[in-house]
């Protein structure tokens, strides 16, 4: 019960919080210039945006999540856990940030679920 | 058809970069966890307690330190590239954290999670020829 309930938080917030931060990083637009002073620059833009500070939010949530879920169990099964934010993440890049999502990506995002899923199976 | 070669090129750099990082710092995250110790007590008194032992650990700040560095190659790569190509393509990092929790933490890596991560690298190849960015913007590019 106490795995499960951390692996929700890992998931839920931290693909939430990744779409937030997607969404303040697509409203500020490409970075294509690298100085520190521009990277300054683009920081204090980023802080900003509410999604930034919302997903910068939900990210902590889950990283003190798996902080604890790293104090019960491997990292070699944790971590691939965790990939069930493929699924998440990709139907949250449709739904919340309008992307489209070619067939070949999709091939490609189930096999990357797959071969996750073979490895929690390699837990026993 | 140069524009569309450097923009994959930039991509598949900052990809790179999150592949190290991300793996790195939470194994370094599941090193510094071991010395503390299991959370079994999720009373506030007792994560309090827990909370100081994680922040007197060298490796969780070390941890942390690599985290960070991977999420601005991850928010950087993301100004230009979709989240939904950015998300499985950095999926290496599995075969990284294999690497790592084998090395640093004498995990044992069995042939079938090997087969996982293969399987893995795989899905990795197809999303990778896909185009980095399917919005509008990118199909006047």
């Amino acid at each position: 019960m106490r795995e499960s309930v951390l692996l929700f938080l890992i998931i839920v917030a931290g693909t939430g919080g990744e779409l937030c931060v997607t969404r303040a990083m697509k409203a500020i637009g490409e970075v294509t210039d690298f100085r520190p002073m521009a990277l300054l620059r683009f920081i204090a833009q980023a802080v900003r945006v509410g999604w930034m500070w919302l997903g910068v939010g939900l990210m902590a949530l889950a990283f003190f999540s798996l902080l604890a879920m790293l104090s019960i169990e491997n990292v070699s099964f944790v971590v691939p856990v965790t990939a069930l934010h493929y699924v998440a993440g990709t139907i949250g890049a449709v739904l919340f940030l309008k992307e489209r999502i070619t067939r070949q990506r999709w091939i490609g995002v189930l096999v990357v679920c797959l071969g996750v899923t073979i490895v929690w199976l390699s837990r026993h | 058809m140069r524009e569309s070669h450097g923009l994959h090129l930039k991509t598949y750099l900052f990809i790179f970069f999150i592949a190290i990082f991300a793996p790195l710092g939470n194994t370094l995250l599941g090193k510094g966890m071991r010395s503390v110790g299991q959370v079994r007590d999720f009373s506030p008194a007792a994560l309090v307690e827990t909370l100081i032992r994680v922040i007197n650990s060298g490796y969780i700040w070390l941890g942390i330190a690599s985290l960070l560095a991977f999420f601005v190659a991850y928010m950087l790569v993301l100004t230009w590239a979709d989240y939904s190509f950015v998300q499985p393509a950095s999926s290496f990092s599995y075969a990284v954290v294999a690497i790592l929790s084998y090395w640093l933490l004498g995990e044992v890596v069995t042939p079938l999670r090997w087969l996982g991560i293969l399987v893995i690298c795989l899905g990795v190849l197809i999303v990778g020829r896909t185009h980095p960015r399917t919005t509008e913007e990118s199909a006047r590019a």
